[in-house]
Parts: C-alpha cells; structure tokens; sequence
C-alpha cells in the first residue's frame, strides 16, 4: 500500500513526530516519483539543500528542483535573493504551470506553512494545487496528475488545523512504530468508494529506498549498548557466590532433611534397636534449689 | 565541563561534530548544569562563543565557570566570548539611545515583535573576522534560555524563526553549533511552550532532557538525563538512538550512572 500512494494523486498528508521522523519517508517518495520520471518540486523550508539532497545519487538530482526557503525566509537579510513572494507565491506559481505532465510537489515541511501563513489561506493553494488536474485548463488538453507530498509534525498544531488539512487529503500516512522497527497507518479516502485503513511495517534503505515488511522485524535484537557502564555487581562481595567442584558434589549428596525417601521410610518402620542416643548434660548451679513438687520455687518474682 | 558527560555523548573538545543544533531541556528540575557544561566544553574546545544569558548574571556564570576550569572574564577580554547580559541590558533598551536597534528591542514593542535584532547582533558576533588573527575554530551560539522570551511577550513562531535563522547562519553557512535550553512546562498547559519545545526538537539534532525523578526529591539522585541523537548524518544508521541515565550534581562535578546503580544503593 505504502508504494502505491503515489497512485492517486491529491495531497498525502505524512504526519511524523519527534520519535518517529518523516523526513526519510519524504525523501523515499520523492525518488520515487523522479525514478518514474516525473517532474519533482521541492519547496524547502527546514533544511537546507545540501542536506535534503544528501543520499540521492545524481541522475535523481537533476530531476528535483529544489525552491530554497531555508536560507531567508523572511527576508531578514534584505540583499533581495529571496524568491518574491515567498513559499506561498511559489505554491501559487505551481498552480499556473504550463506544463502539462505528471508532477510532484515535496513540501518540507507543511508544518513550517502552517505556523507562519494563516490556515485558509494555505488550504486554498493547497486545493488549488492539489486538484488541478479536476479543472483541466480551457483547451481542453489533460492535465498529468498532480501528487502534493506534505511533511507534518503532528505535536505542533491543535486539532482545527490539522483537521482542516485531514478534509483536505486523500491520504494520511502517520508514522509511528515499535522496538525500532518503522510502521505507517494508512488512512485513504478514494471519491466514492470506502476509506480504507491499513497498517504497513516498513524501513528505509540508506539509498532511501523503501523496504516494505510484513511485520516488526523478528531478527530486531536490542544492540548491546557500549555507553552503559557495565558494573558488575558481583564484584567486591563479601561472601563467596561460587562453589568448588568437591563442595558441590557435597551439595548434591546430601539428603534433605523433611524429604521422605525410602529409605526413611524404612528407617522409621523398622523397630527402633536403641533409644535415642542424645544426652542432657546438667550441672546444677550452687543456689539451685531442686526441689520437684515446686520447680520455679527458687525464682524472685 | 564534565569529562563523564563527555564520554556518554562520546564526544571530546577536540573533536565535537559541526553544524548540529543540540536542544536542552528541563522538567520537574533545574538543567542549567547542562549550560554550565556547554560553555566551558566550547570555550576549551578553541571555539567563538556567543552567550546569550537571559537568566543569570555573568559572575554567577562565571563564577561556575571557574569550578569547571575556565574563565570567562579572560575569555571575554581575549574576544573568544561575546556575553550578552540579558539582565543588564534589557535596561539599556529604555535608557540609552542606539543607533542600530537594540538585541533585546523586542521589549519596547507593544505588538508582537520579532527577534531580528538579536539575530543580527549574534550574526555580527560570530561572523569570522576577515584578518583571521584569532584562529578560533567554529563559532557557537549559547542561549540560557528561551522559554523566558516567551514569558517576554514574544510569540513561540517568533522564537522558532531565530533559531531557524540561527541554524541556517551559524550550522549551514559557518558550520558552527547551536545550544539552546527550554524548560518543559510538563503538566502545566503552556501551548506556546509546547510548540517552542516539539518544534525545536524537530530541527535538533541532540536533545538532552533532564527530569526530576518521578518519586521526589532524593538526596543522592538528582535526577535523570535521557540523550536522544536524530537525524544521524550517516544513513546507515536511521534508527535514532535513545538513553537514560540517573544523575548526581557535585560542587566540580556531575556523575552520571545507570538507572539503579547509583553508588548510594549499592
């Protein structure tokens, strides 16, 4: 399901979080979309070129064309290199393209858009990019599909923001996972047909391939961790916790005490052939008073 | 600094990695010997530090600094420290006129401001100077500590927008770093807190939290540290890296152990 929401077109919505990052999966999409040889649109907000492009190789390079917000995005420096208009004019300026084939728009991130533009604002051009291909331009000649990929921080936005953009997408991907192993929840909505919903357990390659699974990797064993001080807690013990080859057969021999064996039971069945052969040794001490009809006659009380 | 933290961020002056954002952050306690750490690291380190103390005045920091084996009185005479003293100044804004716009002249706006002045007064700090006498390494900005610009009157989208200036500046052009702390409100509901918080930490690339202990206060753990790395630059490694440690604050030191295994309990 994962390598197929590029099918559909419209916006796709990848919600990510501080523990469970989405850019990987952006960038997954992306070369993707350019392998397939579309044409791609990077509207770069949070990093800078050089490190979003980093791990693709170059043929996919020359196809991303990389609108650079990271640098002066507010035009704080004033030497005029900012692009006019600023990542909204440049959303606008993809909504009157001339060229007609398919196209993907990367938006790093929508959550940048969405704190520093107000929220309709930024959910018209969305509509009005994402479904171009709705409105076919006069002439009647078709439009390529329009495939607007949007990276979201969930933690960052109340409720009414992200349900607006929710209305707006016909797919939600929201990353989260367990014991290291990656997992994106599908959540699709087709015009006409059932939302559907599914689970993907997924991982990303260092090419930034997509590496689908079937399920959290068995083979996923915690690393033993070199940072933790290994303190061996049986050092320094004043008693010993290891037994000797000579005291553990000693141990194993012995018979314990409330265990009823055969033998014991032998032993108690047969007539006992004398009394018990213990002894009380008592010597009575000088002011001892042994006097047998009153024995406690001698205490103080 | 402190060579135990050191060795868990497997990390020493003379060769931390460039161009990151490390976010601290506290909870249900005080991190600021986080800070402490931070600024005698990256003075030892041969760095140009820019401190932006908004908290503190700078004999308390430099009187810490001291305990930690560097001095910041020389380090400010010899230009390897530019000190802004959020406390001093702030008054200045009122008091003195300036020709270009005060760092902290968000504080005479009535509306919401922004913090292009103090972007521009750490850009001219940092810059490499064009003689190059100096030799400083890399430059790095401090600040201690930003959830107090919130309490200032500035918006959290206002604050994001000068670390992200501050990023592109001092982490992508210069190859610098930058150390910011916030304090995590925790159960109190502080929305701006919270986008300032979980937006930086969205751009960060280490982030160090420091909690009370969920029991109380104890007398021989202070507290936890959990080091969470993202964004490794190295793709081999995607997963982001995530641990815990107790810890205990001495008068020079800070020792760090495994959950447990303080000297105390054992």
């Amino acid at each position: 399901m994962l390598d197929s929401l590029l099918a559909l077109g419209g916006l796709v919505l990848l919600r990510d979080s501080v523990e469970w990052e989405g850019r990987s999966l952006l960038k997954a999409l992306v070369k993707k979309s350019a392998l397939c040889g579309e044409q791609v649109h990077i509207l770069g907000c949070e990093v800078s070129e050089e490190e979003f492009r980093e791990g693709f190789d170059s043929d996919i390079n020359n196809r991303l064309v990389y609108h650079d917000f990271f640098r002066d995005p507010l035009n704080w420096s004033k030497t005029g290199e900012a692009l006019p208009g600023g990542p909204l004019g440049a959303l606008r300026a993809m909504c009157k393209r001339t060229d007609l084939g398919p196209v993907t728009i990367a938006l790093d991130s929508l959550s940048w858009l969405l704190l520093h533009l107000p929220c309709a604002t930024l959910c018209q051009t969305l509509h009005a990019v994402s479904y171009q291909d709705s409105c076919p331009p006069g002439d009647g000649s078709p439009v390529g599909k329009v495939h607007v990929l949007g990276l979201l921080h969930e933690e960052l936005h109340g409720p009414g923001p992200m349900g607006a953009l929710s209305s707006l997408a016909q797919t939600e991907v929201t990353l989260g996972g367990t014991m290291g192993q990656a997992s994106a929840r599908i959540l699709c909505r087709r015009p006409q047909q059932h939302p559907t919903d599914q689970t993907q357990w997924f991982s990303i390659l260092p090419d930034f391939s997509l590496h689908l699974q079937e399920g959290p990797s068995k083979e996923f064993q915690p690393q033993s961790d070199p940072h933790i001080p290994l303190v061996d807690p049986m050092a320094h013990l004043t008693f010993n916790l290891h037994l000797s080859k000579k005291e553990r057969e000693a141990r194993d021999s012995l018979t314990l005490p409330f265990q009823f064996s055969s033998e014991k039971q032998e032993a108690l069945l047969r007539p006992r052939p004398s009394q018990a052969t213990s002894h009380i040794f008592y010597e009575p001490d000088a002011y001892d008073d042994l006097d047998q009809e009153d024995p406690d006659d001698d205490l103080d009380i | 600094m402190f060579p135990e933290l050191n060795n868990l961020l497997n990390t020493t002056p003379d060769r931390a990695e460039q161009g990151k954002l490390t976010l601290l952050c506290d909870a249900k306690t005080d991190g600021s010997f986080l800070v402490h750490h931070f600024l005698s690291f990256y003075l030892k380190a041969n760095c140009k530090v820019c401190f932006v103390a908004l908290i503190q005045s700078f004999s308390h920091y430099n009187i810490v600094g001291q305990k930690l084996g560097v001095n910041l009185t020389m380090a400010r005479e010899r230009g390897q420290l530019v000190f802004l003293e959020g406390l001093k100044s702030a008054v200045d804004v009122f008091f003195q006129a300036q020709e270009k716009p005060h760092p902290l002249q968000f504080l005479r706006e009535a509306s919401a401001g922004n913090l292009k002045p103090l972007f521009e007064f750490v850009r001219d700090a940092l810059k490499p100077v064009d003689s190059g006498a100096a030799g400083w390494t890399y430059p790095v900005l401090l600040v201690d500590d930003l959830s107090v610009l919130l309490s200032l009157g500035l918006g959290a989208v206002a604050v994001l927008d000068f670390i992200h200036y501050c990023r592109a500046t001092l982490c992508w052009e210069l190859k610098g770093n930058v150390v910011v702390l916030v304090h995590d409100s925790g159960d109190v509901e502080d929305e701006e807190n919270d986008i300032l918080l979980n937006g930086l930490s969205h751009q960060s690339h280490l982030i160090l939290r420091a909690e009370g202990l969920a029991t109380g206060f104890c007398r021989d753990v202070h507290g936890q540290l959990r080091i969470l790395w993202r964004r490794p630059s190295q793709s081999t490694s995607q997963r982001d890296q995530s641990l815990t440690y107790q810890y205990k604050i001495q008068d020079r030191s800070v020792s760090f152990f495994a959950k447990g295994m303080s000297p105390a309990v054992l």
